[in-house]
């Protein structure tokens, strides 16, 4: 059994109540407008107020579109063009002269002042690591230009110190590191060196722009953690900007939810979350806290037959030849994406794929597709009224006919539709490659396609590029039912689109499932969607299947203990669950 | 090749999106690729321009005042005439009246050259639509009349001047448009032809056929190309018909050119080939020619085009070069290099400094052929955020 | 680091072989050989050689082999430092060529870090200032310079000077220093003379640099780390010189691989027209005379300069971007 540890989350603390006199900036009616050409103005920030205090935390939390980040930038004036601030004050308390508020608001964007102020009073993080470090410089290089800008200091004791900073972070060897550029990094490390940086003159408030989005959930638990200690460390505020309602719960003091460039409710998070009162905030809370549960849809397919197998999987391996850098190590020789891999699907039955990055999950769909060739295993397919095959060693032609009863649902609503073909040439595809329609008929079979995906008929004439995110799945939906399939292999279906969005997706697909009597490969990286929507779930670990059992058991009551560690992580959108789970670390070879 | 990289971030940003592509919703890629281009001011006149100049290849003999070939030992080397457009009558009123005026000559007895200097007081009127030598149009009937010209047949008009042999400047470099466009032209399709099958064996395929096929492009790319044009041009017998020199020298020039466009057609191939909606397309059971056809193809025609717009220049250029010196096209065929022959040698430059005109042309053609391209090449991905 | 640069010295091998075959066929190519031209020069100017005379002199020169054969016979010997001999000058080609062939090296190394001191700063100010007036100006000035073929303008600026100066600026010598020995004033004469050939070759190549240094920095101008850069609170000139120019160096520096190629072979050019005691004016005669050895020998090692400054531009990019060099 690989180790494990208990680690008590350092949140151990109530959510206390704010003091007078410890405000570190006040935003007064900020508004910052984006000039669209022609005229058009785009309200991005439509006068807000915050309040940021020190040692406390106010999460910013908001859809896409809602202006959270622009709101980041603008405090700190850097707001890229066409944007500008064209309204309102942001008082840095006890940076004016005679200790009085100065209005950062005011000052020229490019002046020595805000320049003063920018890294040193307020430090800011951002979301990407990898592309916000320089690519070309070392981490030590970055992080001692941080500190040599804001004070006159030696190159030695500039060095000491950012050592001494990288080991706050937690980074190992920090010695080391210094000397080490961004990409010999993992994802989390390089957010603990960029971390490193922002404090390292230890500024009275840290932005944070939803730097654990891009990051897998344990090292987003682990970096939570470390953003709480440094908070409890340095005494600074906090402000964490995310769409994650499960983070908010996790380390908000203060909450202030955005929608459309305005704060339509702010408050303590208990309020929040517990006396929302404006319509967003009740209807954002609605669509997360329905994630927490099963789909009132799901588990209703007719379990006609425990033995109808449609899909048997058995010892799946997958090996990539030659080097792959696999986050901060190189290992010589080929990797095995797929380890044994091994489970049978039932007809009408939704299995769940979870795991993290470099776990496999996105190589089994495609090995199961057959758009990729395993290295060795079988892949038994049983087709309606059809023998059972084994896929895996048949060449690319033979397997095209199965195609027509397995299909593929993809992340990117962005790149999984042809920009250059309407959506009708996109839904017909299948139809015409199949010879089932032409002409008034296939007309007739797209609309119908696409009214049972919830679009209009006026659709078919247009582009993608007229479409939301959200709409744009939706066709690749459609597309995907058009054959009537036995099996869909939904990656990442529902990754890409706003919370609110996703539980109306997920309710569409589990609809469509029952009609056609089909059944659900469902990848995901989120445990709460595949909790929502799968009968059972599988749960991946560097190539292999961890534990697999009934969603409701696995996720109440997890034997693996990398499955009980993922799940320890997740966080609730529930304060007062903070500080009372105990986050359980499985460590079996990298430090994330 | 996928490897789970890291999860994937909210992938609509929190920036305000192009409000633009949200309004065209029926618009196809070719009415975005317009809007898009339309606003590149520069690559827009350059269309006027580039228009202009092909209509000049097409119509030049036409528009030429005179046959290129025709001289007159009594003007060589006569300057530039100024267009004249009124005049003024013996009562001093003005009067609409093109015209340009004559030269006195005179000759120079130690050096035999000519001195023309400007004599007012002889006048020829210049008109449209004159009547002129008969010659034959496009090669299938013969035309007499000219677009424009001296009223009275046998005028002298240089409104370019002449060169040594008093053969006028303004109609050489009107013939010789339609030769160095056509060569720029089809050589680029021969280009074409070669960059589209290697780079599409290339990009499609991968593995050891890439391979090999980059290392002899990087190969031929690090090769000077000078003296290998030099190398096979001698490689011509001088006794072949102007045509089949025509046909050598373009494909001679083809054959360098390309590579450029063999690498930009794999990057495409390259980079659509892992795009989900070519995935997609196959999984919807579309055959692989389909598949190249119907859904790359449209991706990177825009490509295309915009590249070849921008070898053309390199061809005309490569042409203009062989000729001048003298390796390339022979007289009497008259294109822009052969015609910068002539200024090859320093004394004839300053005796006739309007001997340089040739090259103005080349730069003005070769010029908006950039700008024209830099705008295509800027709307070639509409979609590119 | 050492393996890379072992591993592309290993493959300029295969390409010394590969270019050597190129230059011989290039000149094998016209119908004929040396002795076919020598015989028509000889028609033309009225005394003709008689047929027996002719042959004994093919014989001599080895010309009657075959083709295969009269190849290996060349590499064989130029490996052993015996590059031939030319028929036309009847010396051995080494003593023609190496001068010559310096003064080519000399002047597209020089013109090359003109090019880059050049277009470099233009080009940053381009991206920084895009669409401000200086920036229009520069994107068309670069157009306008890639739009010229370089021949037209060393004509034109020899026109120039003869018009304005009253002499000519043709060659890289003075009349007095023409065979004077190495010194100082003879240096000085050269870089007095130089700069015309390099600022004429160069034309082209800096506008395309201006243009691909400022689509570079365009595009690494709006990545995120230029956004963490301004968050930390540096000034906004020394973080885009010290950041995204930084980055958008190696696409820069990776230009040697054409530019160097285009500068040689532009050289043939300009340097016949201006006059220069490059290899240009030398590789069109024996082109045009079929002098066998000489023309081969210099195509040859005009391609081989080539492979060898872009060996140079690989190793420094190397040295300049740490991913590579981690990468292998």
């Amino acid at each position: 059994m690989p180790p494990t540890r208990t680690v008590n989350s350092m949140t151990d603390r109530m959510t206390r109540e704010p003091e007078p006199n410890d405000i570190v900036l006040e935003v007064k009616n900020l508004q910052t407008w984006f000039d669209t050409g022609r005229g058009g103005v785009l309200k991005a920030v439509d006068g807000i107020d915050l309040t940021l205090r020190r040692g406390r935390t106010l999460c910013v939390v908001g859809e896409s579109g809602s202006g959270k980040s622009i709101t980041a930038r603008s405090i700190l004036n850097i707001v890229p063009k066409p944007g500008r601030i064209v309204g309102g004050e942001i008082l840095l308390h006890g940076a004016g002269p005679n200790g009085a508020p100065l209005n950062l608001a005011a000052l020229d964007p490019k002046g020595r002042q805000i320049r003063a102020i920018r890294g040193h009073d307020i430090g800011m993080i951002f979301q990407e690591p990898m592309s916000s470090l320089s690519p070309v410089h070392t981490i030590g290089q970055q992080i001692v230009e941080a500190i040599r800008l804001h004070r006159p200091m030696s190159k030695a004791d500039a060095r000491a110190r950012a050592i001494e900073m990288l080991a706050q972070v937690k980074i190992p060897r920090p010695g080391q590191s210094f000397d080490s550029y961004p990409f010999e990094f993992s994802g989390g490390m390089r957010q603990r060196a960029m971390t490193a940086m922002a404090l390292v003159c230890e500024p009275k408030l840290l932005i944070a722009d939803e730097p654990t989005t891009a990051l897998d959930v344990t090292t987003q638990a682990e970096i939570l953690d470390l953003m709480k200690g440094l908070q409890q460390l340095h005494g600074m505020a906090l402000m964490f900007i995310t769409h994650d309602m499960g983070v908010v719960a996790e380390i908000a003091d203060d909450v202030a939810v955005m929608y459309h460039g305005k704060v339509v409710e702010h408050g303590p998070v208990n309020d929040i979350f517990f006396a929302p009162q404006h319509p967003y905030t009740k209807q954002l809370l609605n669509s997360v806290l329905a994630l927490e549960q099963r789909s009132h849809l799901a588990g209703k397919s007719v379990k006609a037959n425990q033995d109808d197998v449609i899909l048997d999987v058995s010892n799946l391996t997958m090996s990539f030849g030659g080097r792959q850098p696999f986050f901060g190590r190189k290992l010589d020789g080929p990797v095995k994406a797929l380890d044994g891999v091994s489970f049978a699907l039932k007809r009408g039955e939704t299995l769940g794929i979870v795991g993290e990055s470099g776990s496999g999950k996105t190589t089994l769909g495609r090995c199961i597709m057959r758009i990729l060739d395993p290295t060795s295993g079988q892949l038994i397919y049983k087709g309606r009224n059809a023998p059972a095959v084994d896929l895996a060693p048949l060449s690319r032609s033979a397997v095209k006919p199965f195609w027509r009863d397995m299909r593929m649902i993809f992340q990117d609503p962005f790149s999984s539709l042809n920009p250059r073909m309407t959506v009708f040439q996109i839904v017909a595809e299948p139809l015409r490659n199949h010879g089932i329609e032409s002409g008034d008929e296939l007309h007739e079979r797209v609309a119908e396609l696409l009214q049972r995906v919830g679009l209009p008929r006026e659709a078919m004439s247009r582009y993608p590029h007229a479409f939301s995110g959200g709409q744009r799945q939706r066709i690749g939906i459609a597309r995907a039912i058009a054959l009537k399939p036995q099996l869909i292999v939904a990656d990442e279906a529902t990754s890409a689109l706003d919370v609110s969005l996703r539980a109306q997706v997920l309710d569409l697909l589990l609809d469509i499932g029952q009609e056609l009597d089909m059944s659900y490969v469902f990848i995901s990286h989120d445990i709460g969607v595949i909790r929502y929507m799968c009968d059972r779930v599988a749960v991946m670990h560097r190539g292999r299947i961890v534990e697999l059992g009934e969603t409701q058991s696995v996720c109440d009551n997890p034997q693996h203990a990398y499955t009980q560690s993922l799940i320890s992580a997740i966080p609730k959108p529930d304060p007062r669950l903070r500080g009372r789970t105990s986050r359980i670390r499985y460590i079996s070879e990298s430090v994330s | 090749m996928t490897t789970d990289a890291s999860p994937p971030a909210d992938l609509l940003p929190d920036v305000p999106p192009a409000p633009a592509l949200a309004r065209k919703a029926h618009a196809s890629q070719w009415q975005l690729m317009w809007w898009q281009y339309r606003r590149h001011k520069l690559a827009m006149v350059s269309s006027l321009v580039l228009a202009f100049i092909i209509l000049v290849a097409i119509f030049c003999e036409f528009l030429a005042p005179f046959s290129p070939n025709a001289f007159t030992p009594r003007y060589t080397y006569a300057p530039p005439q100024a267009l004249h457009f009124f005049d003024r009558d013996a009562d001093g009123s003005l009067v609409w009246r093109p015209h340009v005026n004559g030269y006195k000559v005179t000759i120079e007895p130690t050096a035999l050259r000519r001195t023309f200097v400007v004599d007012e007081s002889q006048k020829y009127p210049i008109g449209l639509f004159v009547k002129s030598d008969p010659y034959v149009m496009w090669g299938l009937f013969t035309l007499e009349t000219k677009l424009f010209g001296p009223l009275k047949k046998g005028d002298p008009m240089y409104l370019l001047g002449a060169d040594r042999l008093g053969r006028d400047m303004l109609s050489r470099i009107i013939y010789g448009t339609r030769i160095s466009m056509s060569i720029g032209l089809i050589g680029v399709a021969m280009s074409l032809v070669l960059g589209i099958i290697l780079g599409g064996i290339s990009g499609y395929y991968g593995g050891w056929i890439d391979n090999i096929i980059q290392r002899v492009i990087e190969f031929i790319l690090s090769l000077p190309t000078t003296p290998l044009w030099l190398g096979l041009a001698a490689a011509m017998p001088n006794n072949w018909p102007p045509l089949r020199i025509y046909l050598a020298i373009t494909i001679i020039l083809s054959l360098i050119g390309w590579t450029n466009l063999a690498r930009v057609i794999r990057g495409r191939f390259l980079s659509l080939r892992t795009e989900d909606f070519v995935t997609a397309a196959r999984l919807d059971g579309a055959s692989e020619p389909r598949i190249i056809f119907r859904q790359m193809a449209p991706s990177f025609v825009s490509h295309i085009i915009a590249e070849v717009s921008l070898a053309i220049p390199a061809m005309i250029l490569a042409e203009t070069a062989l000729s001048f010196l003298g390796l390339g096209l022979q007289p009497p065929i008259v294109s822009w290099g052969v015609l910068l022959q002539e200024a090859q040698n320093i004394r004839s430059i300053t005796t006739a400094p309007w001997l340089f005109f040739p090259g103005i042309a080349v730069v003005i053609a070769v010029l908006s052929l950039n700008f024209v391209g830099d705008g295509l090449r800027d709307a070639a991905d509409p979609y590119r955020q | 680091m050492l393996i890379f640069i072992l591993r592309r010295l290993l493959w300029m091998i295969p390409s010394f072989f590969a270019v050597s075959v190129v230059a011989f066929t290039i000149i094998q190519l016209p119908p004929g050989d040396f002795v076919t031209s020598y015989a028509a020069d000889l028609a033309t100017s009225g005394s003709p050689a008689d047929p027996a005379t002719l042959a004994a002199m093919r014989i001599r020169y080895g010309l009657d082999q075959p083709m295969v054969f009269q190849y290996f016979r060349w590499v064989g010997n130029a490996l052993q430092g015996d590059l031939g001999m030319s028929f036309e000058y009847r010396t051995p080609v080494t003593d023609i060529i190496w001068n010559r062939l310096g003064m080519t090296a000399l002047v597209a190394f020089c013109t090359l870090m003109f090019v880059w001191a050049v277009a470099f700063p233009i080009g940053v100010y381009s991206a920084v200032r895009q669409y401000s007036i200086g920036d229009y100006i520069i994107t068309f000035l670069c157009f306008l310079g890639m739009a010229t073929p370089n021949f037209l303008l060393a004509l034109f600026v020899m026109y120039l000077s003869v018009e304005y100066l009253g002499y000519s600026v043709g060659g890289l010598f003075s009349p007095d220093f023409v065979n004077a020995p190495w010194d100082f004033a003879r240096v000085l004469d050269l870089l007095k003379h130089l700069w015309i050939p390099v600022v004429v070759l160069g034309v082209a190549g800096i506008a395309s640099l201006v243009r691909i240094m400022r689509a570079n920095l365009l595009d690494e101008l709006g990545k995120p780390y230029v956004e963490t850069g301004r968050a930390k609170g540096l000034p906004e000139l020394t973080l885009i010189l010290r950041y995204p120019t930084r980055v958008a160096m190696n696409p820069f520096i990776s230009t040697v691989g054409w530019i160097l190629p285009v500068l040689v072979s532009g050289d043939v050019i300009v340097s016949s027209v201006l006059s220069l005691p490059t290899a240009g004016p030398i590789l069109i005669q024996a082109l045009k005379t079929q002098d066998m050895y000489l023309g081969g020998a210099l195509i040859m090692f005009q391609c081989i300069l080539v492979l060898i400054g872009t060996l140079l531009s690989d190793i420094l990019l190397v040295w300049f971007d740490p991913r590579i060099r981690y990468d292998n």
